[in-house]
């Protein structure tokens, strides 16, 4: 392996295969590593991927891609011990062309995908570990692999090695991240019919929904829980920041079988059998953990570059178009023959100003905020839930006198004043 | 629904085991001395780690490579690389 490479991608996950991709199909000679023994045998994700981003890469995906189904509603819910109070939205035009977002699996999905780089011209090598960025005179020009002879070559490297990203962190990029800064997400795929799916959760052929659950979910710590239809199969995972759950001393296992039997649930579940069992971090530091995205002959893309939008969880869609992105300053860089920093820094200029930063940037400070001030999730989730109890069950006692009353439970519990800078608080924080 | 507890859990994924750990404890005597927690052994959601009264047992076999280990130890006390191409946790599904 000592021929030289236009770029080399390390990692084949969305970014990555992105990436090498574009850049093939553009003409470069690309060298895209993964470490596992295909791609996607180490990448988890809920499984919600966004259309968008993906047809920007490959028009009309949805007619040849592995994916589950279409997803036409998504619902959310607040939900307390025995009670859930739940909202969401439905619509059938997420079920026809261009569509929203489709729950896929992971495994097939991301094999699918670099299958299709490889089409265009990708060298795709599995089973490598790359062990450190070659750097000289202060620029990265190749990579060391755990294989004999692993040195390889490039005008470029592009890191998509994912959430650990140990290659930024060995360039000096980013620090070591802090437990408040990941997510520990655990998920299980169950096995369940086609029809029960179907009729559990009020859908026909090809309709997928998707479940958002905030409060007992992750017994009142910061995280949420999702479940989402695949064909015949659920995936159903829940995950806190690592600090949260090393504070509460959870475990995530029993986390997870907690929400599975939680009576609000386990009606969905009744008779699934699980198939995989999967763990994984997710980057959710926002806006102030994005390391440096640019150097010589270096670019971070997706998770390795803390690309997540916990809030919407958004994800894979802003690991495909950084990857494009990328991509696209690349080719650029190799018109110019400059992969300098201030050659390659049209990319990081292009990432501040998609949607990918500007989002990031409406949610910086609500990661911190939700961390630090527990109550939205463990008071005031429950809190709606007896309200909702209270006004909904005819008693005979008048609505106005029940609206004075929930009220009054609400300031009474945390004070009239704490319940206003609570809800300035939050407002500030996702406005 | 039937739950499965963590060993259960753990049979159904497809592991190629490396013969040597990429997980290593730097100094047993930080986790004997300095952390009544043994707070890994607790939020390793593969429950590699085990503490054994004088020594972290460490499961690297089952390990899902998430790197909350890493992250969470309080001492930064564990040397965390990824298993050798190829090797590690195999991902079927999702």
């Amino acid at each position: 392996m000592s021929e030289k490479f236009d770029v080399i991608v390390v990692g084949a996950g969305p970014a990555g295969t992105s990436c090498a991709y574009t850049c093939a199909k553009n003409g470069l000679k690309v060298l895209q590593i993964e470490r596992g023994e295909y791609p996607g045998s180490k990448n988890v994700m809920g499984g919600v991927l966004y259309r968008q981003q993906m047809e920007e890469i490959i028009p009309e995906f949805w007619k040849e891609a592995p994916l589950e189904r279409p997803v036409i509603e998504q619902r959310f819910w607040m939900m307390d011990k025995e009670s859930a109070v739940t909202f969401g939205y439905k619509g059938l035009e997420w079920g026809m062309e261009p569509y929203n977002n489709f729950t896929v699996l992971r495994a097939p999905f991301d094999q699918w995908f670099a299958k299709k780089g490889v089409e265009q011209g990708v060298l795709l090598v599995n089973e490598t570990v790359v062990l450190e960025c070659i750097v000289e005179n202060g620029k990265v020009v190749g990579v060391r692999t755990d294989r004999p002879d692993g040195e390889v070559y490039a005008d470029v490297v592009v890191l998509a090695d994912g959430v650990n990203s140990l290659l930024g962190k060995q360039l000096g990029f980013h620090k070591e991240f802090r437990p408040d800064e990941v997510a520990l997400t655990v998920m299980e795929v169950i096995n369940l019919s086609k029809d029960k799916i179907n009729d559990r959760f009020n859908l026909e052929e090809n309709q997928g929904c998707t479940i958002e659950i905030f409060g007992d979910s992750t017994k009142g710590n910061l995280g949420t829980a999702f479940i989402y239809t695949n064909k015949e199969s659920i995936n159903i995972g829940v995950g806190t920041t690592l600090s949260s759950m090393i504070k509460a001393k959870l475990k995530p296992y029993d986390l997870l079988d907690y929400l599975k039997t939680h009576p609000m649930v386990r009606p969905l579940m009744e008779g699934g059998e699980s198939l995989e069992y999967l763990a994984h971090l997710i980057p959710e530091g926002g806006y102030h953990s994005v390391p440096k995205v640019a150097g010589n002959g270096v670019l971070l893309v997706g998770d390795a570059a803390q690309l997540v939008n916990a809030i919407h969880r958004e994800g894979s869609n802003m690991a495909m178009k950084s990857g494009k992105m990328a991509a696209e300053a690349i080719i650029e860089a190799k018109n110019r023959n400059d992969f300098s920093e201030s050659s390659l820094n049209k990319y990081r200029e292009a990432l501040y100003d998609s949607f990918i930063m500007k989002d990031l940037e409406k949610y910086k400070d609500a990661a911190h905020v939700f961390e630090h001030y527990p109550q939205y999730f463990n008071e005031y989730v429950p809190m709606i839930n007896r309200a909702a109890s209270k006004f909904f069950t005819v008693d005979g006692t008048s609505k106005k006198d029940k609206q004075k009353q929930i009220m009054r439970s609400i300031t009474g519990e945390r004070g009239k004043l704490k319940v206003i800078q609570d809800m300035f608080r939050a407002w500030k924080a996702v406005k | 629904m039937s739950t499965k507890n963590i060993e259960e859990k753990q049979y159904l994924i497809r592991f190629k085991a490396d013969t040597k750990s990429h997980l290593t404890v730097l100094d047993h005597d930080i986790c004997m001395t300095k952390c009544p927690d043994k707070i890994c052994t607790i939020f390793c959601p593969a429950e590699v780690y085990k503490w054994e009264g004088l020594r972290m047992q460490v499961g690297y076999e089952g390990c899902h490579e998430c790197g909350s280990c890493r992250i969470g130890c309080p001492y930064q006390n564990i040397k965390w690389e990824y298993p050798k191409g190829g090797h590690g946790i195999v991902f079927r599904l999702a």
